[in-house]
């Protein structure tokens, strides 16, 4: 075509990125990868390799080695062999090594960008300008805390060797966000990026040569779901983190039950895009190219849920299918390319499987009339009309260029249409009113909410999700404490495993009558016995007898019979998860109010502090009986006063915009309390959770349930609504179960030994609920500075990231 | 498995149009040269734009898009043929305007031209923009030629003189044969919000234009915000206006991609809601090929390739032209050149 006829079709015409230095990169290799192990290249112990493929032509790149338990052991070996020398470093150091890999991946951040964009078929417009940069900035971002550590978390450490195992939609970007924050806070890794893009990793491998990272520090070990499973399961590995699949995400809880290690999980999303009458259109449906198209829409935050509000959908419709026939899809080399490659086969036909799943479920599937290339995998943008919540698509993560539309009425249905999933990874609230804007966004299950904007993201602001979106965070000073312990808790001893209770059975009849007095009002000088003193549940703000109707002896520490206590089951533990929720208004409250409930309670105890204390010295004698109540009195003080302080913070991306990290209570978290120490213990777990506006469900020590009694007579007094706390008593072994497994359980607390931490973990799977445990570690109740503060605060809450760009 | 395209797709309720006088097409649906329609107060309000929403799409749509070699040739071609080359300085003689129209006649070397095949196309400039002193100059220079003299007019720049004056200015103007009248809008209505007094405004510079074009400049770097930007947009055409024009070239900031695609998305929106064409010109700060190049890939983006004509689309431009005209001998030599080497305006 001569330039006279192309003046007048004005077509783009081909732009292609150049891919000679990748392809001379590759041969520089052989087209043959081993692995990154100690410093060096390392053969796989089994000599397997496998391809790895270029999906925008179906061809092959390179083999790569395929990582095997014996090489996992090697990688692991050679992360252990390597701490102590990197924890040794000055924090300046490990920053310059960073500030180094930051300047590395700039240099050659085209190859970089090229590397991916064959390896995963995004465009090259999105590698380059975005993947690439973003993961530079995440390095230099990190050297930064490297820099700032001991300044910023004083007395923490590092977990130790971290397994990190990352995804194959930003396959270098995944490893920034694991690897950054990981080495600036003095771990060492083992990395095992997804078998569909191993090159890029590969290539950063070489920048840790270049910038003479001490060997070991980071390995790459290359491989598919067994490689991964070896690096999970690996016995000297002290914390997984893992980006993926939420099915994957279970099996690595489920996986690591038994052990130690620490577990951060970016999971799966469907994440909600919600748009109102007032919204600027126009701009709207650009964010939606950024949301459901960017990266073929395989991103696990794309706003792949459509919420209109009726009055502007047929607008908003008919503006999106304009917008989606100017897509260009095609050869993702190519610089003026919007939808590149599906990664591979197996996802292009899951894609169009949901989507017929969509259609058979009745909703209208739109798409605009595009030529797809003949070679290679694609999918065209794809709109769903005419999708109700019921539908497939609505509720499965699809990966793929596919938009599910829905409306709704009114900004209260907006919420819940949007909570209505399993997820809460990242939502996006379209309005120009920003009344509307911030009061839905707090109202949103989600780790990020970007109003007016979509998929920004920063090195500066956490992002990860709630619910099944999996926990942790990554990037800011969030990210940061995935990777660090406080110190002392690291070095904390092991408690003996508890006994399984003497009796799992009810207390024998007549038992009562032999119980001392010390759990009944003291006698007057008559001979009279004592007036007997019922303990019974609390729930819903009310005293409520044990569903199995049965008690469990309570006995002093030498044996005495001190009374019964109700014995809770499954059905107690239901109707108290139940009250939990119902009280929800209780994280609504100001955190003004809670904090004076929070005093009252702490006025009443003090003035109870010698009846209580006199019945405790039974069990735990009269110098810890009379510590408890005057350290819970100032523990209770203690979390009144952080009630009102647990401030979020406001980051600094390189955007004109005020992005939010805002604290919020993770919702109705259910407590394990430790045996020792039955009061202390006790306020010292529910107290951090109340005061961030958590609503409880807590299981009172096993020692002596008793407690309970005098507990809810404190509440009661303390104007504490009903539900926000319920206490159950019971055996902890035979309780933790129904807890854990609760699907409207958001946490779970356990403060046992070894075993129940590992059954608690293993329990959580169904609804990848929360778990914090004690790990079965003494924590010394009786020290303000280990017993109290963030440390808790960090886990009765949970970091929502709140974008807000402005400019008129 | 039923797939639906753009053919089933409900469209915005359209008028009864005439493909045969159709000036543009939009999504497939042809258009009818904008008459104006009354003022509608309702859709000025509803007018929302998110400057941080439009900034990024301005800047992620120029990386988003590139042209190479042959293309990019051709692209630099329409880019001059869309070129409203502008004298509008206090200095301005009619020798001077004279040298400006020889070069609007010619704006590419024969050579160049030669080289690059293109001979046939005979390429000149769209119109030459001056003032009104010298529209008569201007139609004599330009005589044969196919080039449009398009005259600034109603107390350009600033346009606070008397109404009437105003008016009358645009008479002569015609009088004299402009083919083209460019007029600015009192920017103190969108400020005050006096929608009326902007539309009976315009309205009444359209009635004096008569048949002319009348390019209406809303003065985008006075109106600062987007959303006045949006607004002004709208009721410049209900009142009738043929083209938008964003600057006077006077202003503190000139043309940018921001405003761009907010007049783009306006003119958009009024062709889906009526039927009509309204073309679009960008004026001011536009003096990189590549920058003209970010232009016309925004137009096809947001109205397709119909607006890509010199009867939808202008530059408005001084400097431009200097450097498309190195950049297209690039493209014939391989050589990167010099400006000396293109002879002047």
């Amino acid at each position: 075509m001569s330039i006279a006829e192309k003046f007048v079709s004005m077509e783009y015409g081909p732009a292609p990125e150049d891919s000679k230095e990748a392809t001379t990169w590759l041969e520089h290799h052989g087209y043959r990868f081993q692995h990154f192990i100690g410093g060096g290249w390392q053969a796989p112990a089994a000599g397997e390799y496998f391809d790895t493929v270029d999906p925008s032509n179906g061809e092959k790149l390179a083999s790569v080695a395929q990582g095997s338990a014996a090489d996992v052991d090697a990688a692991v070996k050679a992360a252990r062999a390597a701490s102590s020398g990197w924890q040794a470093l000055s924090p300046h150091a490990r920053a310059r090594y960073l500030y180094a890999i930051a300047r590395l991946v700039q240099k050659q951040s085209r190859l970089l960008a090229v590397l991916e964009t064959m390896d995963n078929g995004k465009p090259i417009r999105e590698s380059r300008d975005i993947d690439i940069p973003l993961v530079a900035r995440h390095f230099y971002h990190h050297a930064g805390w490297a820099q700032l550590l001991e300044h910023e978390f004083h007395e923490y450490v590092p977990c130790g060797v971290v397994g990190q195992i990352i995804p194959w939609n930003f396959p270098l970007l995944m490893l920034a966000w694991k690897i950054a924050p990981a080495l600036a806070t003095g771990n060492t890794v083992v990395l095992k990026p997804a078998e569909f893009t191993p090159l890029s990793a590969l290539a950063f491998a070489e920048i840790c040569q270049e910038a003479n990272l001490p060997a070991g520090v980071v390995n790459i070990v290359t491989g598919d779901g067994a490689t991964g499973e070896a690096l999970v399961k690996h016995p000297n590995v002290d914390k997984i983190a893992f980006t993926g699949s939420t099915e994957v995400g279970r099996a690595i809880r489920a996986a690591t039950a038994t052990s130690h290690k620490r577990l951060s999980l970016e999971l799966g999303g469907k994440s909600p895009f919600i748009v109102f009458e007032d919204a600027d259109l126009d701009s709207t449906v650009e964010g939606l190219v950024d949301g459901i198209f960017f990266n073929q829409g395989q991103v696990c935050c794309a706003g792949s849920r459509l919420l209109m509000q009726e009055s502007i959908a047929e607008a908003l419709i008919a503006k999106i299918q304009d917008r989606m026939s100017t897509l260009r899809i095609g050869a993702p080399l190519d610089k003026a390319i919007d939808i590149g490659a599906i990664i591979a086969k197996v996802q292009l036909d899951r894609i169009c499987k949901l989507v017929e799943q969509g259609v058979a479920d009745g909703a209208t599937c739109w798409q605009p009339q595009v030529t797809l290339p003949s070679r290679g995998f694609y999918y065209p943008p794809t709109l769903l009309s005419n999708v109700h919540p019921t539908s497939t698509v609505a509720q499965q993560e699809i990966f793929g260029p596919v938009l599910a539309a829905m409306t709704f009425r009114t900004p209260a249905e907006a919420v819940e249409l949007a909570n209505n999933t399993v997820y809460g990874l990242a939502a996006c609230v379209w309005s120009e009113s920003i009344n509307v804007a911030l009061h839905v966004a707090a109202q949103l299950k989600a780790g990020v909410v970007w109003v007016n904007c979509t998929n920004l993201f920063d090195a500066s602001c956490g992002f990860g999700g709630y619910r099944e979106s999996g926990y942790g965070r990554e990037g800011g000073r969030e990210g940061l404490l995935e990777y660090l312990e406080p110190a002392w808790f690291k070095n904390a001893p092991l408690l003996a495993t508890e006994k399984t209770p003497a009796k799992n059975t009810p207390a024998p009849p007549g038992a009562e009558s032999k119980a001392v007095s010390s759990t009944s009002a003291s006698p007057p000088d008559t001979d009279a016995p004592a007036i007997d003193r019922t303990v019974k549940l609390y729930i819903g703000g009310k005293q409520a007898r044990p569903d199995s109707g049965y008690s469990m002896e309570v006995r002093s520490a030498d044996g005495r019979l001190l009374g019964e206590a109700p014995l809770g089951n499954r059905k107690d533990i239901r109707n108290a998860v139940e009250a939990a929720r119902k009280a929800a208004a209780w994280a609504k409250t100001t955190a003004h109010n809670r904090a004076q409930v929070l005093y009252y309670c702490a006025e009443n105890l003090s003035q109870r502090r010698d009846e209580i204390a006199h019945r405790l010295a039974a069990v735990v004698g009269e110098k810890q009986a009379i510590a408890e109540v005057d350290l819970s009195v100032q523990r209770i003080f203690s979390y009144a006063a952080w009630a009102d302080k647990f401030d979020g913070a406001v980051h600094n991306p390189p955007f004109r915009n005020v992005a939010i990290a805002m604290n919020e209570a993770i919702g109705t978290i259910g407590v394990i309390c430790p045996r020792e120490a039955p009061l202390l213990g006790f306020l010292s777990l529910v107290m951090p959770a109340l005061a961030v506006g958590n609503t409880v469900i807590a299981v009172s020590s096993e020692t002596y349930p008793l407690i309970t009694g005098d507990l809810y007579q404190l509440f009661d007094t303390s104007d504490l609504p009903g539900g926000a706390l319920n206490v159950v008593t019971g055996y902890a072994s035979q309780l933790l179960k129904p807890l854990a497994e609760h699907d409207d359980v958001d946490a779970i607390w356990c403060f046992g030994d070894e075993p129940s931490a590992a059954a608690a973990k293993a329990m959580s799977v169904g609804n990848l609920k929360q778990v914090w445990t004690n790990e079965g570690r003494a924590i010394d109740w009786f020290n303000p500075k280990l017993a109290e503060g963030r440390w808790f605060l960090e886990h009765a809450t949970q970091l929502k990231n709140i974008w807000v760009p402005y400019g008129e | 498995m039923p797939v639906e395209h753009n053919e089933v797709r409900s469209v915005a309720p359209r008028r009864a149009s005439d493909p045969g006088t159709a000036i543009a097409i939009l999504s497939g649906r042809p258009l009818l040269p904008n008459t104006g329609i009354p003022l509608n107060l309702d859709w000025v309000r509803e007018v929302r734009v998110n400057t941080s929403a439009v900034e990024r799409r301005a800047q992620s749509q120029v990386a988003r898009r590139t042209v190479k070699k042959d293309w990019q040739a051709a692209w630099l071609l329409r880019a001059i043929t869309c070129m409203d080359l502008t004298t509008l300085s206090g200095d301005d003689t009619e020798e001077r305007v004279r040298r400006l129209c020889a070069k609007g006649r010619h704006p590419i070397q024969q050579e160049i031209e030669k080289k690059l095949g293109i001979e046939d196309l005979q390429i000149c400039v769209a119109a030459i923009c001056v003032y009104h002193t010298f529209v008569e100059t201007a139609l004599r220079a330009l005589e044969g030629s196919g080039v449009h003299v398009a005259a600034v007019s109603t107390g350009f720049p600033a346009g606070l003189s008397p109404l009437a004056e105003r008016v009358n200015e645009i008479r002569r103007s015609v009088e004299a044969g402009a083919h083209e009248i460019d007029v600015v809008i009192t920017r103190a209505h969108v400020f005050g919000g006096r929608w009326q007094a902007l539309y009976d405004e315009v309205a009444a510079f359209k009635q004096a234009c008569g048949s002319r074009h009348m390019k209406v400049i809303l003065g985008t770097g006075d109106l600062l915000t987007l959303r006045n930007v949006g607004r002004a947009s709208v009721v410049a055409m209900m009142a009738g206006a043929d083209f938008i024009k964003t600057s006077t070239g006077k202003e503190p900031t000139n043309a940018t991609l921001p405003v761009g695609l907010v007049m783009t998305r306006a003119i958009r929106e009024y062709a889906q809601q009526t039927g009509m064409a309204v073309g679009f010109k960008p004026a001011g700060g536009i003096r990189t090929a590549k920058q003209s190049m970010d232009w016309l890939a925004m137009i096809k983006e947001e109205l397709g390739p119909s607006w890509l004509r010199a009867e939808m689309f202008r530059f408005g431009a001084s400097g431009l032209l200097g450097d498309i005209e190195r950049q297209l001998e690039h493209q014939a030599t391989g050589r990167y050149s010099a400006e000396y080497r293109h002879p002047m305006a």
